[in-house]
């Protein structure tokens, strides 16, 4: 292949954290790779797994989740709620024969701009590196469940 | 309603097909007793392989339009699958897709979690197959009689609303015979202009809540802790909400008219009624569900709770494969 | 699927510039013209670039736009909506569009500022404008809430916090109940004898306000009491309060004394003498208490044992003793809450090596208030638990509790303040020799490390380590009959064993031990730690993210005399603004449920750490409190039978956005792949 691998991901942000994290990233002028394309949601508990697997259906090939830190979220404990969701979400989506490396969470405060752009870039090159999304029937060994890796950005 | 083409004194055509689907649906039809009598009086029965002799060519032959109403129940899974709904859907006036097989794809719909190899492999080439010659099917074959067709085999399974368009439809794994029963009254007196059509798209036949709605069980505030499956328990309160005592019950969301029967009986619902208004993905609403209220903060405890659900993706897409955001075409 | 030309909304875009700020990374122009052309379908009708859309210019153009082309719909792409989306909003309000019509697309601070390569930058911003364009054409019109405001307000705790807060909001003109769990007001702060950096007598400071508090017609004290339960939401809340018996009639008491005086049973008082004094069974905590009455403790009464004495009814003059009397429950109707119930004291008996409890001449910090208190069971005498002895060396071991993590991480920011106000007591009551244990000292705000200072000055020694062990078990001579600290010096580096007569155990502050229930009762949530969670650490310390509930003092986490009334008079401030507004306005984002698709599944009804979701068991159904709503959304994604629906971020809103962010991509469709 002569051009690199430029894969499209969406990006969920909570309205207080993460979302401000991204602002913070702008105004410190942080650069990190425009392949992702955020969604604001007032919080991470908001996020309805229909909209990730939207985001797939409709040509992403990963899906950032963001929220705030555990014990940190604006609305007290609804961060839990979407960490629940993601680890689901994740064992669901083996069973399509979709990587589930495809779906990552990642906690940043509205302080973490430049975690959150690392973060970002990171996921990038993590995607790149899977290949556009391809809808691979599962075999029989994705279908038992590996055990999922959250990573967390440092506070 | 009236009708083109057709003399006043005529009775109004009926028709009923079936795809891909295991038949469940026929006989829930003629589970309804002795209103198939008033089906009977009410219409003129056309095209019925189930139940009386009929060609496709006398179909073809038919006006456009003519058959007032087809209940069509099956998934599309080959080319003849497709050409039936085609021309069903020319023919008729009004076409409801019949059963969870027409609207989701149901259990045929499940074969959308392998490809077309995994699944001939399974047929021709697994250890219960006497298949020394490795033969697999293929579309033409020529004989010295001349050529022999099958119908192609489609790499996935197709609804019925993702070929042709679709008037109603009708839910259930079958749908549930006092809902068919209902549904014919409906029409008979939209026949006697005693009543009108819902509106097009509609689901019918069908509550407008969720199966807990109609579940007499107890229910309380949700913490789950553990997910078990019922031949894993010793004895199962018959009064307390399933999904409370750890069984994986879908009731909570698959739209209401069944009754809630598999509940009442110490099954949990798996989902044949398919999803509430609305919903854009019916796998998408357990897992969020199911999963906000997982009792833990702590990822590895979350894992193990979720060890509970050996195959996620076939618990909560069973009979919605073929309609899923992930396992479906692009219809519009 | 798309709907005709007539019943399609009419879009106006208009891309920012930002001076240099966006066009110098993305091709404004292009983007305009691009969105103008390839977004018409959708119903773009007008498509803009200019130079600074925030100016006034920038807003008339919109406005202008609105009512000459008749616009339904305005998506904005310039910055950060935190930072304009109120500024466009209200240039769609001025034009009559309803403010909820539009959108902001944030193409500075996730394109231009983030993004250098040029190309790449232009298409997500087009890209994020087509997500924008789907998002808004979703948007409904809505009005922000407004709920009004009954003036009276609710206190709970009367320390020194929730008494300044009262006294405030009374002194403004409204109404207070004030709530405190003890026989009297005055907290913590009521057992202390002097308080840092002014050695001020901390009775003849806080006795006036409690006695204020305690007469002032706009305040009504409920102490003995308890609040029960908490319905309704921001400007009418239903406060239950359980008054617990007192056995002592309010009406008829005068306060005389009588009755303690008579009462024939010595307690060993646990609670404001920190177990080194007595009281009686009928009694008050301490002389200065408000308010007068007494209590009656039925676990040591000689009636209640039993079943005759009865000394206290016979004596009294005005009849006042009831022995009949009963749990009371007041119900009452606030607009605001404030909570400043206080701290608890770590309990030194946790850290086994300090020997509290065990070695009789270890002391916790409050007891030392307590021997240090004129008032107290020594009057003021600093002796060693014999009594009489004087001690002649007293070792005084910050952090007990605290900056440790097998207790609290935290800092309990008063100890070391506390630590060397007792040095300095020690010193001036008895001119023992005194040793002060620090791991670091913390001796900010104003007049701190004066005192400090002035403490070094007196001859306080100072060993920087944190302690190992407190024993009584002598090694060499000199430590007989005392108690040897054992301490890394790490400014000396070696090891050191000291032996002292007393030690005082300088304990941290640790959340109510009911913190998690008080906070579930009036819907507010407490950190990692157990303290109540400020809605901002900085910027909003006073109030919760539930709307109408604040909070003042130690239970938003340790806190000083000074920070505690600081924040009790801050909050008061907040609700008497909030009064005198007489309602709010809250951000019409809420959560809806459809009662007729709710399943009564009853998914959603723990999900909801502010109490918003009621559950109608008569109905089987739920509902969404849109007063204790906070708009997070959590419930509308987790509704199995998609019967909760959010505005401001409708499913709708959010799908269209993601479809909007992906238009131009291809995705692969399983279907196609059908031969």
């Amino acid at each position: 292949m002569s051009e690199q691998f430029e894969p499209v991901i969406i990006g969920f942000t909570c309205n207080w954290c993460s979302y401000r994290a991204a602002d913070m990233a702008g105004t410190a002028r942080i650069k990190y790779p425009p392949n992702v394309r955020l969604v604001r949601l007032m919080c991470s508990g908001r996020l309805d797994p229909t909209f990730v697997l939207k985001a797939l259906s409709n040509g992403a090939d990963g899906v950032l989740i963001t929220g705030c830190h555990p014990g940190e979220c604006h609305y007290l404990e609804q961060n839990y709620k979407a960490l629940r969701r993601y680890h689901l979400l994740r064992r669901t989506l083996i069973g399509f024969g979709i990587e589930p490396e495809r779906v990552k969470l990642v906690w940043a405060s509205a302080a973490e701009g430049v975690q959150l752009a690392k973060q970002i870039a990171g996921f990038v090159d993590e995607i790149r590196a899977l290949g556009p999304l391809a809808w691979s029937m599962p075999s029989k060994q994705q279908l038992v469940a590996e055990p999922s890796v959250m990573e967390e950005v440092p506070a | 309603m009236s009708h083109n083409g057709s003399k006043p004194t005529e009775k109004p055509k009926f028709a009923m097909y079936w795809a891909s689907s295991c038949g469940g649906c026929e006989i829930a039809v003629l589970n309804i007793g002795p209103k198939i009598l008033d089906v009977d009086a009410a219409f003129d029965v056309v095209f019925w392989p189930v139940a009386m002799d009929a060609k496709y060519k006398d179909v073809e032959a038919m006006d456009d339009g003519s058959i007032l109403l087809t209940l069509f129940n099956g998934g599309i899974r080959n080319d003849e699958n497709e050409r039936l709904a085609n021309l069903l859907r020319r023919k008729s006036q009004i076409l409801v897709a019949f059963g969870s097989c027409a609207i989701e794809g149901c259990i045929p719909g499940l074969a959308n979690f392998s490809s077309q190899d995994q699944i001939f492999d399974a047929v021709y080439a697994s250890v219960s197959t006497d298949n020394a010659g490795g033969i697999r099917p293929k579309t033409h074959t020529t004989v010295p009689e001349g050529i022999l067709h099958i119908p192609e085999f489609y790499p996935v399974l197709k609804t019925l609303d993702q070929v042709v368009d679709v008037d109603y439809y009708m839910p259930g794994c079958p749908p549930e015979s006092h809902q068919i029963a209902t549904v014919i009254d409906l029409v008979l007196a939209v026949l006697e202009g005693k009543a009108e059509l819902p509106p097009k798209g509609a689901v019918i036949g069908a509550g407008d809540s969720t199966c807990c709605d109609e579940c007499p069980r107890q229910r309380n505030v949700k913490k789950i802790t553990k997910f078990v499956r019922i031949h894993e328990m010793d004895a199962i309160d018959p009064d307390l909400c399933l999904l409370e005592q750890g069984i994986l019950c879908n009731g909570m969301a698959t739209r209401s008219g069944c009754g809630a029967l598999c509940p009442q009986h110490n099954a949990p619902c798996i989902g044949c009624y398919g999803p509430a208004e609305g919903v854009v993905d019916y796998g998408a609403r357990i897992m969020s569900a199911l999963a906000s209220v997982i009792d833990s903060r702590d990822p590895d405890e979350i894992e193990r709770i979720l060890d509970g659900i050996p195959d996620p993706a076939g618990s909560f897409y069973r009979f919605n494969l073929a309609h899923s955001l992930l396992r479906t075409g692009k219809v519009g | 699927m798309n709907p005709s030309q007539d019943e399609k909304e009419r879009i106006g875009v208009y891309v920012c510039h930002c001076g240099s700020n966006i066009a110098g990374v993305v091709d404004v122009e292009d983007v305009a013209v691009w969105a103008g052309d390839k977004l018409a379908d959708e119903g773009v009708v007008v498509s803009r670039d200019y130079k600074f859309m925030c100016s006034s210019l920038g807003q008339e153009m919109i406005e202008q736009d609105i009512a000459e082309q008749g616009l339904t719909r305005v998506v904005v792409a310039a910055c950060s909506p935190h930072l304009h989306e109120k500024t466009f909003r209200g240039a769609c309000a001025r034009a009559g569009l309803n403010p909820y019509l539009s959108e902001l697309v944030s193409i500075r601070e996730q394109v231009s500022w983030v993004h250098t390569d040029k190309q790449k930058a232009t298409a997500k911003a087009k890209a994020m404008i087509a997500g924008g364009v789907e998002r808004v054409i979703e948007q409904e019109a809505l009005e922000p809430l407004k709920v009004p405001i009954h003036p009276a307000t609710l206190v709970v705790g009367g320390g020194i916090a929730g008494i300044q807060a009262a006294l405030e909001i009374a002194e403004s003109g409204s109404l207070v109940y004030l709530v405190e769990r003890e026989p009297s007001i005055g907290g913590h702060m009521a057992q202390f004898d002097k308080t840092f950096p002014t050695l001020d007598c901390a009775a003849c400071i806080l006795t006036p306000k409690m006695v204020d508090a305690g007469s002032h017609p706009n305040i009504e004290l409920y102490t003995w009491s308890e609040v029960e339960r908490v319905d309704g939401s921001v400007g009418n809340f239903t406060v239950t309060i359980k008054k617990k018996p007192r056995y002592v009639n309010e009406e008829l008491c005068t306060g005389c004394g009588i009755c303690v005086e008579k009462c024939t049973r010595n307690v060993i008082d646990g609670e404001f003498e920190a177990g080194l004094g007595y009281r009686k069974a009928i009694y008050t905590p301490f002389p200065q208490a408000v308010p007068k009455y007494p209590v009656l403790d039925t676990e040591n009464c000689t009636y209640f044992e039993k079943g005759k004495c009865k000394a206290c009814q016979l004596l009294c003059p005005t009849g006042a003793i009831d022995f009949e009397q009963t749990e009371q429950y007041i119900t009452v109707t606030v607009g605001n809450i404030i909570l400043a119930t206080g701290f608890d004291l770590f309990d030194a008996r946790r850290v086994p090596q300090y020997g509290y409890g065990r070695l009789k001449n270890v002391f916790t910090s409050l007891e030392f208030e307590r021997l240090s208190n004129a008032a107290g069971p020594t009057n003021g005498e600093i002796v060693l638990r014999d009594g009489v002895t004087k001690p002649e060396s007293v070792g005084i071991i910050h952090c007990v509790g605290s900056r440790d993590r097998n207790y609290n991480n935290y800092c309990s920011v008063i100890c070391c303040m506390q630590s060397l106000k007792f040095a300095h007591l020690v010193k001036e009551r008895t001119g023992a020799t005194v040793y002060n244990f620090y791991i670091d000292m913390r001796t900010a705000y104003k007049d701190y490390d004066e005192f400090y200072q002035h403490v070094m000055e007196e001859g306080t020694i100072f060993v920087r380590g944190r302690v190992a062990e407190v024993t009584d078990a002598a090694r060499r001579s000199g430590e007989e009959d005392k108690l040897i600290i054992q301490v890394e010096d790490t400014l000396a580096g070696r090891q050191r064993r000291i032996p002292v007569d007393m030690v005082v155990l300088s304990a941290g502050l640790e959340p109510r031990r009911d913190a998690k229930q008080v906070a579930h009762t009036f819907g507010i949530s407490c950190s990692a730690n157990g303290w109540f969670i400020e809605k901002h650490p900085k910027l909003d310390p006073i109030a919760t993210m539930t709307e109408g509930v604040y909070i003042a003092g130690c239970v938003q986490g340790p806190k000083d005399i000074p920070s505690s009334v600081a924040q009790g008079a801050a909050a008061a401030a907040r609700v008497i603004s909030r009064i005198n507004k007489g309602e709010i306005e809250l951000e019409p984002i809420r959560a809806t449920v459809d009662a007729h698709k709710c399943s009564g599944c009853r998914i959603c009804n723990d999900l909801c750490p502010f109490n918003a979701i009621v559950w109608h068991e008569d109905e089987m159904v739920t509902e969404i409190n849109h007063a204790l709503c906070q708009g997070c959304g959590t419930c509308v994604a987790a509704c199995p039978a998609g019967a909760i629906s959010g505005t401001g971020f409708s499913n709708e809103q959010v799908m269209s956005q993601i479809e909007g962010l992906l238009m131009f991509e291809q995705p692969v469709d399983l279907l196609a792949m059908a031969v």
